[in-house]
């Protein structure tokens, strides 16, 4: 498998992307390079290194072998030519923004987004001067007029949270090219094994890294991927990315790097100076994880349409939100761009409202009740009273989390035990 | 040759084999990305004659600048072009007049030149387009995955180091062999 000419499988990619035996002791397993630094040749190694004329690393916080092999194997799943490896998904996103946005720009949002996304870009990203314009992605004509010249990006989640909306990538991406900015998907539910959305016209990707990529609940992580699309130089718009940079004698990132040169901005010039880097640990967990990640998502997937099938038929139940259910307005947008399943996670609405839903959530036994999605465990959450808590009610409304909403995230457990589980929960 | 998409072994064949490399279009603005590949070519034991003829008769880095490639006084395996596509052509033409030729014209990204390179093809030479030779030896050596750049190379086979120096790799794979 020495030369690329024959593409390998994503199940291969996704054990062997980014890793090597390490060459000095045969070591399989990724080594765990628990180091805050590297050493140096000599004073010409050093310089060239923070120079960015050689490649190596340097200082952990800018990058460590053990994250690289995790930054590798995400970039291979994705389609991606590079990415970079960060403390969590709320930081992936701080730096993709850094890089892109200047105080007094706007980027264009879905509102069908993680209560966490809404809070930051609501909150901490106002405060930086980037302001965010809200627009609803089922509609697509009121999406295209939220962009104005101000625009710099567009952000969207592939399946967005809580659960059983399928975003239209395409459409979206046509909207993005026109305006000559960056689509940014957050591909969290879906991971590239069900959805890749740079085959839809993303041109960056953002995960959080502790939900179904890691897959185990273990380690909090982010990463963004370098779609290797845009034309940064063409309007001159991302100075980062086209202009000469004084942090390193003037070079021109998009110049000096091509097509991976966004990935190489936010690591060099934001993560450098922000400071979110990820643990080597934490990385080696997260790259073990992935090694499963087509056997675990498919598993999600089987396990949440049955589920979501069985939800359905129940009396205690008002509604179910999955977009793998026929019912759901998203099934053809489901069987466009995440043929595979539908994810694992789905909303619910009870007939006995509010009281209902927290009725459930405290009586089931083997669901975790922990704000947390993507764990080989089930797990369950009100939305309304927790990750969307600080949102308007009509904020809460619009993004599928209003007061009756219970959360699902269903996992790789015995389906049938998963169901019993619901059920004595339902019916205590 | 298919120049949208190039083999990993006609790559790494090139950079196994070319020794002496013509750098046209070079500068001394330590800065611009032709300068990068120069002194990475040349810690990777490459000799990098650098071509630019508002600099000849400098020196960087203790390589001599020649004003255009006729004045090289030694055989070139290599012509590495650093010109916008439509300024190739008298390049690839100088490349031809040289004795012996050169086996390969290399133009760095952005650079494509399709007439040029027919030219060159059709006089046996090999031609890489769109492609830096730093970012090529980076990837097929796993020194490029550092900075988590999709390698697009797979191998269970131990990578080879440069023999000196820390974090530094040769292109081939652990077998001295290969190289």
């Amino acid at each position: 498998m020495a030369d690329a000419e024959r593409t390998p499988g994503f199940d291969t990619l996704a054990i062997h992307a980014g890793a090597k035996p390490d060459p000095t002791t045969g070591a399989r397993a990724t080594p765990i390079y628990q180091t805050a630094s590297y050493v140096f040749d000599d004073v010409e190694h050093a310089a060239s290194l923070f120079g960015l004329q050689a490649f190596g690393n340097i200082y952990t916080r800018i990058g460590n072998p053990t994250c690289a092999v995790l930054e590798e194997r995400v970039a291979a799943l994705e389609g991606g030519t590079a990415a970079l490896a960060v403390a969590s998904g709320h930081a992936a996103q701080v730096l993709v923004m850094h890089t892109l946005m200047q105080p007094g720009d706007e980027f264009v949002a879905s509102t069908k987004l993680y209560g966490g996304s809404i809070n930051q870009f609501n909150h901490s990203f106002k405060n930086f001067g980037w302001n965010v314009i809200w627009a609803d992605p089922d509609d697509l004509a009121a999406f295209e007029k939220a962009v104005t010249p101000k625009t710099k990006a567009i952000f969207i989640e592939s399946i967005a949270n809580p659960g059983g909306v399928i975003t239209d990538i395409e459409a979206i991406g046509k909207i993005a090219r026109k305006a000559g900015v960056p689509l940014i998907v957050d591909n969290t539910l879906a991971t590239p094994y069900l959805c890749k959305p740079i085959d839809y016209g993303a041109d960056i990707v953002v995960h959080s890294l502790t939900k179904f990529l890691g897959g185990h609940g273990n380690s909090i992580g982010g990463i963004i991927v370098d779609g290797g699309s845009f034309n940064w130089s063409r309007d001159k718009k991302y100075p980062m990315l086209c202009e000469p940079r004084p942090e390193y004698s003037g070079i021109v990132l998009h110049e000096t790097f091509g097509n991976f040169a966004f990935a190489i901005a936010c690591r060099v010039l934001g993560l450098r100076d922000l400071g979110p880097a990820l643990s080597p640990f934490n990385a080696f967990l997260i790259s073990t994880g992935i090694e499963t990640l087509p056997l675990r998502m498919q598993r999600h997937c089987d396990n949440a349409l049955a589920v979501a099938e069985w939800l359905s038929k129940r009396p205690e139940v008002a509604w179910v939100s999955y977009p793998g259910l026929a019912s759901s307005k998203y099934n053809t947008l489901a069987k466009k761009y995440v043929p595979k399943g539908s994810g694992a996670l789905m909303t619910v609405g009870l007939k006995g409202g509010y009281e209902a839903g927290v009725k459930l959530v405290s009586n089931v036994k083997l669901f975790s009740h922990v704000a947390n999605i993507g764990d080989t465990k089930s797990l369950i959450i009100h939305p309304a009273s927790t990750t969307h808590k600080q949102l308007s009610d009509e904020q809460k409304t619009k993004a599928g989390a209003g007061p009756d909403v219970v959360r699902l995230s269903i996992g790789i457990e015995d389906k049938a035990d998963i169901i019993a589980d619901l059920e004595e929960g339902l019916r205590a | 040759m298919n120049h949208d998409s190039y083999p990993d072994s006609y790559i790494r064949g090139i950079l196994n084999t070319a020794k002496t490399v013509a750098m046209v279009g070079f500068s001394t603005n330590t800065s611009r990305p032709s300068y990068f590949v120069f002194k990475y070519l040349l810690e990777r034991g490459f000799r990098v004659i650098p071509v630019n003829p508002g600099h000849a008769g400098k020196e960087a880095l203790g390589q001599k600048i020649y004003a255009s490639l006729a004045d090289i006084p030694e055989p070139v395996d290599m012509v590495d072009i650093f010109r916008a596509s439509e300024h190739v052509m008298p390049v690839v033409e100088q490349a031809l007049a040289l004795d012996p030729k050169p086996q390969v014209i290399w133009m760095q990204l952005t650079v494509r030149n399709d007439e040029a390179a027919a030219l060159a093809e059709a006089a046996g030479i090999k031609v890489v387009m769109n492609r830096c030779p730093k970012i090529e030896y980076g990837r097929l050596s796993s020194e490029i995955s550092w900075m988590g750049i999709n390698s697009r190379t797979l191998s269970s086979r131990r990578a080879q180091n440069f023999g000196t120096g820390f974090q530094r790799m040769g292109l081939g794979e652990g077998k001295k062999s290969e190289n």
